[in-house]
């Protein structure tokens, strides 16, 4: 690295900053710097302070909360809020986007920056600058459109508008394709190309190695809170294993642990599964789905971001989703009824959602009382909880599932992403089901848990339970499964052994539906 | 520490053991987890105690606070379920005031054409009443939580509907007067089975601290006042087995969280609580005793407290309710049957509306169309002083009754004070803001 403090090649400039937060040490000593017109990826596994460092930046955490000092064009800031450093041209894109969903395009790039004559809106005004923003992302909307009716990609690409409206020059944005399909990603990602080229610097924290590989100027890896190393990315090559080894501190030579898969009869079957939309009810969003998982098999349900895996997961626990259309589900060769959830869960079927803070966890309630929630009678006798049970349950779970917590009366938001996934596991668990249905198991959370998380799926193909594991991450589920089946579009794309399965096989097969059935392909 | 204090002598209790004065620190501090509103409360009796000349906790006074706020207290535990499963009830006040005439005009009957007068039982009319609470409250929850409709309109809606229903059910005429054995309810004491003997004590006030020259006040004393004619043994007994309950129970419980390796306060520290508990609850005890001894009202309020610490703590049906107020998707999703929950919750406030009905009725010996007015108030400003989240998912039987507690004392301590009514709505809306607003800081200093 250069040395630092030269004001013309250095945009922002982070001296020995260190962010601490009621018992953990957050960041610890970190220096970092970014230059002018640079694409600078900031990796590291989840909790190793990315956002912590960006929301030192743009002002969320204001000055005076962390130590140490930055500078931004060689001046020494000290923002006391996000307003000023927006001033300054810094602009944080979180990754929960913070768009209003009921205002129009034109009203979200302008909220808090209204664009007026004489204190009074001027539409018109407000409408051709939008305009004009929307033409430099690339977006093809009128901005009178309510977000509400734009996906996900495009709702990005709508902050991405509002942050040039304040005349950004160093743009934050915080794991942007996280929730982005693979073409979104690949339009974004060339956003910040052609941004680099007019001079804009952009920090890019994501998990997404290869979309790091491939545009990244500059890599920096942080891990427990502090730097790592940089490396510079067009100099030489860095390769994907290579920022592994940076970012958990040693060779992930095994991503997955060794299965030996012992798979007897058919234990959970799904047939004909018809779902609409719970609005658009003519809208058939899972068309005639059919699957069954075997007694001690991991079956894989991969396919791109709204092929309807969630959406079909979730009807058929307990029709939680949409409007039941037709189908039946059928356990140990008996078709059972699941049309509400404690129906469900009493046949054995258990559903760990994909958005755990939202569906998954009770946060402000202890590590207990979440283990306990899907089977209370469990751990009570005639309604009245048994105190001592309650708490037996509860260590035990989190002796064999590894949860990291003082005490099983901490609560639950006061975990890290991947506890917490483990305590929507344990929760499960104890409900002692037959068929485990796990969304998205690993969304969000570090390599070094990923991994426990495969281990205990694992565990529990042995015990003989059936396990659907849904991922949009293709290593992981060609990693964990012994079947794998091609969602696209609400239908069965494919179904592929895992010894036939292969990335490219799944891409294939996924676009082979989208080509056939183009036009009924709706998002 | 640096706070230049008045130069006046202010004599102090003699000095303590320094251990045991932290321990009661700290027990004061942690508020039995209600974020200071124990020692708040316990301000404001000092304070009234102070401002009244020593009135205040005259036994006439204490017994007052429980007879003239009993039924905020037991309307309190209903709107605390609600309030922690994530809705609110305004309409308590006019259910309470339609079931105070329900049940009024049940007792003193009705001319029926053909079949002459025709009057209630009063217990089977209470026990009609309590069941049409219920039919209320099931007919709001389903709006609530099968229909959709949020419960601020549902219950606002309710109001005005029973406020209504209440006039055309009076004629607009109040209805009374009861039977004296309804009337108990509300201003009838246990009976004295052990029998009575003279406070040892004797009539006599101890001065605690002279204050002179203060501002405003001028001279006040503090007095702890003791002696009455005579003290009402049974209360006392009553009184006595609350306590070896309370200590039998919370030494379980320290044992089970020992045994499962929780951190847990020091043998000393837990004595040093419970002896403040004992102290407080007999000193009530002591004072009742003074009197005429329990008042009927307290002891159905307190068996209702009991209950619901139990429901609340102990139950399958408590945590789930606690589950869908914290996220109820999740609880959903968890195979909780939400609706069924906030259906239930309402159910519940709608027999616990009932029962305020019934004492108010009781204590006015008459349903008036007025009765019931503008009570949802204090419920639901007890409720959120005794440390409910606005949010749901938080909230305790504990903190319900001290904020209960605090409201009804600050109504008697300002009526004895002869403040006026205008004043003393102002005073209650500050203590409202201010008491929130500590809890809300408290708690966001803990995330």
């Amino acid at each position: 690295m250069e040395a630092a403090g030269r004001v013309s090649d250095v945009l922002l400039e982070m001296r020995s900053i260190t962010k601490e937060f009621p018992g953990v040490r957050a960041l610890k000593d970190v220096s970092f710097s970014v230059r002018p017109g640079e694409i600078h990826a900031l990796v590291g596994e989840n909790g190793a302070g990315k956002s912590t460092l960006m929301k030192v930046v743009s002002g969320v955490y204001p000055h005076g909360t962390y130590e140490g000092q930055f500078f931004y064009k060689g001046e020494e800031c000290r923002f006391a809020g996000v307003r000023e450093s927006e001033r300054k041209g810094i602009v944080i894109i979180h990754q929960e986007l913070a768009l209003i969903p009921h205002l129009s395009i034109t009203e979200n790039i302008f909220l808090a920056n209204e664009q007026t004559t004489r204190g009074v809106i001027n539409w018109g005004l407000s409408h051709s600058k939008a305009k004009a923003l929307l033409d430099k992302v690339g977006l093809d909307e009128t901005p009178d459109t309510k977000i509400s009716r734009l996906g996900v990609g495009k709702q990005q690409l709508v902050e991405i508008a509002k942050a040039l409206s304040k005349n950004v020059e160093l743009l934050i944005l915080d794991e942007p394709t996280s929730s982005l399909n693979e073409n979104d990603s690949q339009k974004l990602l060339q956003l910040l190309r052609e941004f680099r080229a007019q001079g804009i610097a952009c920090v890019l924290i994501s998990h997404k190695l290869k979309e790091v590989e491939s545009v990244a100027d500059t890599i920096t890896i942080l891990r427990d809170g502090a730097v790592i190393e940089s490396l510079d990315a067009q100099s030489e090559h860095v390769t994907e294993d290579r920022i592994i080894r940076g970012m958990v501190g040693r060779d992930m030579t095994h991503r997955f642990p060794p299965r030996e898969a012992k798979i007897g009869d058919i234990a959970f079957e799904v047939r004909n599964w018809k779902v609409a939309h719970p609005v658009y009810e003519d809208r058939m969003v899972i068309n005639d789905v059919s699957l069954n998982v075997r007694k001690g098999e991991v079956v894989g349900i991969a396919g791109l971001m709204g092929a309807g895996r969630t959406e079909f997961a979730m009807s058929v626990f307990g029709r939680s989703w949409g409007r039941f259309v037709g189908g039946q589900v059928l356990k140990d060769g008996v078709e059972v009824d699941v049309s509400t959830i404690p129906r469900a869960v009493a046949h054995g079927i258990a559903y760990a959602t994909e958005d755990r803070k939202t569906y998954g966890l009770v946060l402000m309630s202890d590590v207990k009382t979440n283990i306990t929630l899907a089977n209370l009678g469990g751990v009570s006798h005639s309604g009245v909880l048994v105190g001592p049970k309650e708490i037996r349950v509860a260590n035990e779970f989190r002796d064999a599932l590894a949860i990291k917590t003082p005490s099983v009366k901490q609560a639950a938001m006061n975990l890290s992403g991947g506890n917490q996934q483990k305590v929507v596991l344990a929760k499960w668990l104890f409900a002692d089901p037959d068929v485990l249905i796990l969304d998205e198991p690993t969304r969000g959370i570090d390599v070094g848990a990923k991994y426990e998380i495969y281990t205990i799926i694992n565990r529990l193909a042995a015990e003989g339970k059936a396990v659907i594991i849904i991922s949009s991450e293709l290593p992981e589920v060609l990693g964990v499964s012994d079947r794998i089946y091609v969602m696209a579009a609400g239908r069965i794309a494919a179904e592929m052994s895992a010894a036939e399965a292969s990335q490219e096989a799944i891409m294939k097969a996924i676009m082979r539906l989208a080509r056939a059935g183009a036009e009924e392909v709706v998002l | 520490m640096s706070v230049p204090v008045e130069a006046t002598p202010i004599p102090t209790v003699a000095p303590e053991e320094p251990a045991v004065a932290r321990g009661i620190v700290k027990t004061l501090r942690s508020g039995v987890g209600q974020g200071g509103m124990l020692l708040a409360l316990l301000l404001g009796v000092l304070f009234f105690q102070i401002t009244t000349g020593g009135i205040m906790l005259r036994s006439l006074n204490v017994t007052n606070v429980f007879l003239q706020n009993g039924y905020i207290l037991v309307m309190a535990l209903g709107m605390l379920l609600i309030i922690v499963i994530g809705h609110i009830d305004l309409s308590v006040g006019s259910v309470a005031g339609f079931l105070g005439a329900v049940v009024a005009v049940l007792i003193v009957g009705v001319d029926v054409p053909g079949l002459g007068h025709i009057q209630t039982d009063p217990i089977l009319a209470v026990l009609i009443t309590l069941i049409a609470g219920g039919l209320i409250g099931g007919f709001q929850g389903w709006w609530v939580a099968y229909l959709r409709v949020p419960s601020f309109i549902v219950t606002l809606a309710g109001m005005l509907l029973f406020r209504g229903a209440t006039l055309f059910m009076l004629g607009g005429q109040p209805v009374g007067p009861f039977p004296e054995s309804f009337r108990a309810i509300s201003a009838g004491f246990i009976p004295e089975a052990i029998g009575s003997i003279p406070d040892p004590f004797g009539p006599k006030d101890i001065v605690l601290a002279n204050l002179t020259n203060l501002p405003v006040f001028g001279d006040l004393k503090l007095v702890l006042p003791l002696g009455g004619d005579s003290l009402q043994l049974t209360t006392l007994v009553l009184g006595a087995l609350l306590c070896a309950f309370i200590v039998f129970l919370g030494w379980r419980s320290r044992r089970e969280q020992v045994k499962y390796g929780f951190r847990v306060p020091s043998v000393r520290q837990f004595w040093i609580r419970n002896a403040l508990v004992i102290l407080g609850i007999m000193f009530i005890a002591y004072r009742l005793a003074g009197y005429k001894g329990l008042p009927i009202v307290a002891l159905v309020a307190f068996l209702l407290i009991g209950l619901y610490m139990f429901v609340t703590m102990r139950t399958v049906i408590g945590r789930r309710i606690y589950a869908v107020g914290g996220n109820s998707k999740a609880a959903m999703l968890s195979g909780v049957n939400s609706k069924l929950m906030v259906f239930l919750s309402f159910v519940n406030m709608g027999v616990l509306a009932a029962l305020g009905g019934i004492i108010i009725a009781a204590r006015l010996n008459s349903a008036t169309p007025k009765a019931g007015y503008g009570f949802e108030l204090s419920v639901i400003a007890a409720t959120f002083v005794g440390g409910a989240s606005a949010y749901g998912g938080v909230g305790t039987v504990a903190g319900t009754v001290i904020g209960a507690l605090f409201f009804g004392l600050l109504n008697i301590g300002m009526g004895i004070m002869s403040i006026q009514i205008d004043y003393q709505f102002m005073v209650q809306a500050l203590v409202l803001l201010v008491a929130v607003y500590f809890d809300v800081r408290g708690k966001s200093r803990d995330a």
